[in-house]
């Protein structure tokens, strides 16, 4: 069994904040991540493709296809955006890097449910990971 | 049960293509990639190596073993090579990152599966960007 993983590099802005919690409760859970303007991140994706090496063409995937699947249905939406006022998805839910992972699961996975992990690096130092299944 | 990776680097000369299939075809599979003068990688190989610590040494394995065995079955036959020329099998296997991972498994593991520990995974870079990860 053999994965194959392509890292994605993409910019954006954020705020973590929810109206479920006082400014003082907000200000003291999410720190600096706070700050009312927002503030930005060069993220980077990775996303995995499991499966048998298909013996006609040496690969478990076509890393052209994934590479426009991927741009189609994540970095076309977060590249340079704001996540907090242009996706909708983040009108209520907080930004944290949790909850854009499971966001760009669904995107990435409603059409291509043979991707089986994304892992997402906020900054060098914070990354998630998430196996969807078993590759 | 604790797992041990050992990092290494070759760099080495490639372009994938299937002879069963036409030049436009092998364009539409593999893009630039199939230019039969073939392009370079530096690529990064990355052994997992599974297994209990022994209770003496304290050690999966010695990462002096694992460093010569990776030498000897990878790095040495890999290192300043064109794959598809020099390297058996790829004049017959397309070297694509996936087969390529393949055969350093198959390299690997009647070296390292001994003594209660087995091979557990070969990650290969071929660029940063992309990566295989094979399981046997």
């Amino acid at each position: 069994m053999t994965c194959l993983t392509r890292r994605y590099p993409f910019s954006a802005s954020h705020r973590l904040h929810t109206d479920r919690l006082s400014a003082a409760d907000n200000a003291r859970l999410f720190g600096k991540c706070n700050n009312p303007y927002g503030h930005g991140h060069n993220y980077c994706l990775e996303v995995t493709v499991g499966g048998e090496i298909d013996p006609r063409t040496g690969m478990v995937v076509s890393p052209a296809a994934l590479d426009a699947h991927v741009r189609r249905t994540v970095l076309e939406r977060l590249d340079h955006s704001n996540l907090n006022t242009d996706l909708p998805e983040f009108a209520t839910l907080v930004p944290t890097t949790e909850n854009l992972g499971l966001e760009i699961g669904r995107w990435l996975r409603r059409d291509w449910p043979q991707i089986c992990r994304i892992r997402l690096e906020e900054t060098g130092s914070n990354s998630i990971e998430i196996e969807f299944h078993e590759p | 049960m604790v797992s041990i990776t050992r990092k290494a680097e070759f760099s080495a000369s490639h372009f994938c293509s299937n002879p069963q299939l036409s030049p436009e075809e092998n364009r539409a599979l593999y893009g630039k990639s199939a230019g039969p003068n073939g392009h370079g990688h530096n690529y990064v190989v990355e052994v997992t190596v599974r297994g209990e610590v022994d209770p003496v040494h304290g050690m999966v394995m010695d990462l002096k073993e694992l460093k010569a065995v990776l030498e000897r079955e990878v790095i040495e036959p890999f290192d300043h090579r064109f794959l598809n020329r020099e390297v058996p099998p790829f004049d017959r296997v397309t070297p694509t990152p996936e087969n390529i991972a393949r055969e350093i498994w198959r390299r690997l593991s009647p070296h390292l599966n001994q003594n209660g520990r087995r091979l557990y995974s070969v990650r290969l870079y071929e660029t940063p960007d992309l990566y295989v990860e094979h399981y046997g």
